[in-house]
């Protein structure tokens, strides 16, 4: 299996531009820089046999001057091909459409449909189709933060106020971590998330399914939890789609239970990781904007049963 | 003249053991209760109003933390949509002088939980105490009533007010201080 966040495993088609360029530059300065090294052992070695005469040393410089040209100029256009064959990436195709809104030290990811029943809102966690080119509109809520996947394309700053896109093209199925790239405050290490590169099929059920209002409690412990997030604290902040909860503050969390991970890829996404969140997220990421909500350990295993729900 | 400057110079060492950086309370570990809040009016029937402060006055007014972070959550919690930022609209102005429920921070918090006629509504179930504590301390560092050092020096929107350091502390007319006169 290939590393999940690594530059130099390319799973994208920007990403292997890139890496095939950062290849080519590393060959060739490490070709020169050998030669140097080389040129200077030599004149080492060879320190006590005087100069050479004018004409040698101007045919030397003359052809180390043109072997630099070369060297140069052949950097010049790999950058160029670079730098085209990045801007038509998928250019042919009608690109999938989403937007990253960055906060501290959390992204929320949006699927604008026709209508807006039609649109997902989901945090943490970008579900992309295979072979279908990605048009990612940026956008920032607090600071700057900065987008970089390393393996599917490079890095793209969330600027408060603009907005910026990033295009890529995924090419290999499977889950790869992302990361906020610029220094954006007390937990910007914290700030991960997943994207997940689906088959054309698997998206579209995703898709389907992330559509559907968040299923009905069935339990009592199930309808107690919901009590409690719809009526309490949480819903401040927290949105569940068909339920009265709809707080734009906090990441959506109607399908919290699908995905791989709590707190922005802080924390693998299990019953015992969410209630110790829940319970105390200031202890695990110091300083973010969530607060201790004041629950009895018997509330907060009814919202981890109602939660658990939302798949 | 040596002597002096190297006398000097350990004074102006010991100024160093002023400068203190606040500490971020990320962790209310503090229990709330809404028990020890005041309510709407500090006129006691009978007697005079109960002169000991609220220790989570100082707590939240003098921490420049929980000070931005009620200023988040003024923005956050839509605050703007009825009174702007601090001159009012649809609901009151909360940088001038005159407070139909008070203008202290327990006064407020007090608002932020029961909620108040004609607009206001509750918070109680959509915000922590700790979190109406900050937001009491941003409100009342608009109208310049928390130490200057203590409010950010600049929002994050356009404003047509000056900072809010820049603030001069008006005293603020407490109408609930008058229903005892009337």
């Amino acid at each position: 299996m290939s590393p999940i966040q690594s530059a130099l495993h390319p799973a994208g088609a920007h990403a292997a531009a890139t890496a095939t360029l950062f290849q080519i530059f590393l060959g060739v300065t490490g070709f020169f820089f050998l030669l140097v090294l080389l040129f200077l052992g030599w004149a080492i070695l060879r320190r006590d046999r005087g100069t050479a005469s004018d004409k040698r040393l101007r045919l030397t410089v003359a052809a180390w001057a043109m072997l630099i040209t070369v060297g140069l100029f052949g950097l010049t256009l790999a950058s160029y091909a670079t730098d085209r064959s990045l801007f038509f990436a998928g250019h042919d195709q009608k690109p999938l459409r989403l937007k990253v809104t960055a906060q501290q030290w959390w992204w929320e990811v949006r699927y604008n449909g026709a209508t807006p029943a039609q649109t997902i809102t989901t945090a943490n966690e970008i579900h992309l189709p295979l072979g279908r080119p990605a048009q990612i509109e940026l956008e920032a809520d607090d600071v700057i933060h900065s987008l970089w996947i390393p393996n599917l394309v490079g890095k793209e700053d969330l600027i408060p106020g603009r907005t910026t896109d990033l295009q890529l093209l995924p090419r290999q199925v499977g889950r790869f971590r992302a990361q906020c790239a610029e220094f954006c405050g007390l937990q910007h290490a914290h700030m991960a998330l997943d994207v997940v590169v689906d088959t054309p099929e698997q998206f579209a059920a995703w898709e389907a399914r992330s559509l559907q209002p968040a299923p009905a409690p069935r339990s009592e412990a199930q309808k107690r939890g919901h009590a409690i997030v719809t009526g309490m604290h949480c819903s401040g902040c927290h949105a569940i789609t068909g339920t009265d909860a709809f707080g734009t503050v906090g990441p959506d969390l109607t399908r919290v239970a699908s995905r791989a991970t709590l707190a922005a890829g802080e924390l693998p996404n299990a019953r015992a990781w969410l209630t110790r969140w829940i319970a105390d997220p200031q202890a695990i990421k110091p300083g973010n904007r969530m607060p201790r909500i004041p629950l009895t350990p018997a509330q907060r295993s009814d919202v981890v049963a109602y939660l658990e729900t939302l798949k | 003249m040596r002597g002096t400057m190297r006398i000097l110079a350990l004074l102006l060492l010991g100024l160093l053991a002023a400068c203190h950086r606040e500490t971020r309370e990320t962790d209310a570990s503090v229990p709330f209760s809404q028990s020890g809040l005041a309510t709407t009016t500090t006129v006691i029937a009978g007697g005079a109003a109960s002169s000991r402060p609220d220790p989570r006055i100082e707590r939240f007014e003098k921490s420049a933390w929980h000070v931005s972070e009620g200023q988040r959550l003024y923005t956050q919690f839509n605050c703007v949509e009825c009174h702007a930022h601090g001159g009012g609209g649809i609901g009151v102005p909360l940088i001038d002088d005159q407070w139909i429920y008070g203008s202290s921070s327990p006064q407020i918090v007090a608002t932020l939980i029961q909620g108040r006629p004609n607009g206001m509504p509750s918070y109680r179930r959509l915000l922590t105490e700790e979190q109406m504590w900050q937001l009491a301390a941003y409100v009342r560092s608009m109208a310049g009533q928390v130490p200057k050092d203590v409010p950010p020096s600049r929002g994050d929107t356009a404003a047509n007010t000056p900072p809010l350091t820049l603030e001069e502390a008006r005293p603020q007319h407490d109408s609930n201080l008058d229903a005892g006169s009337r």
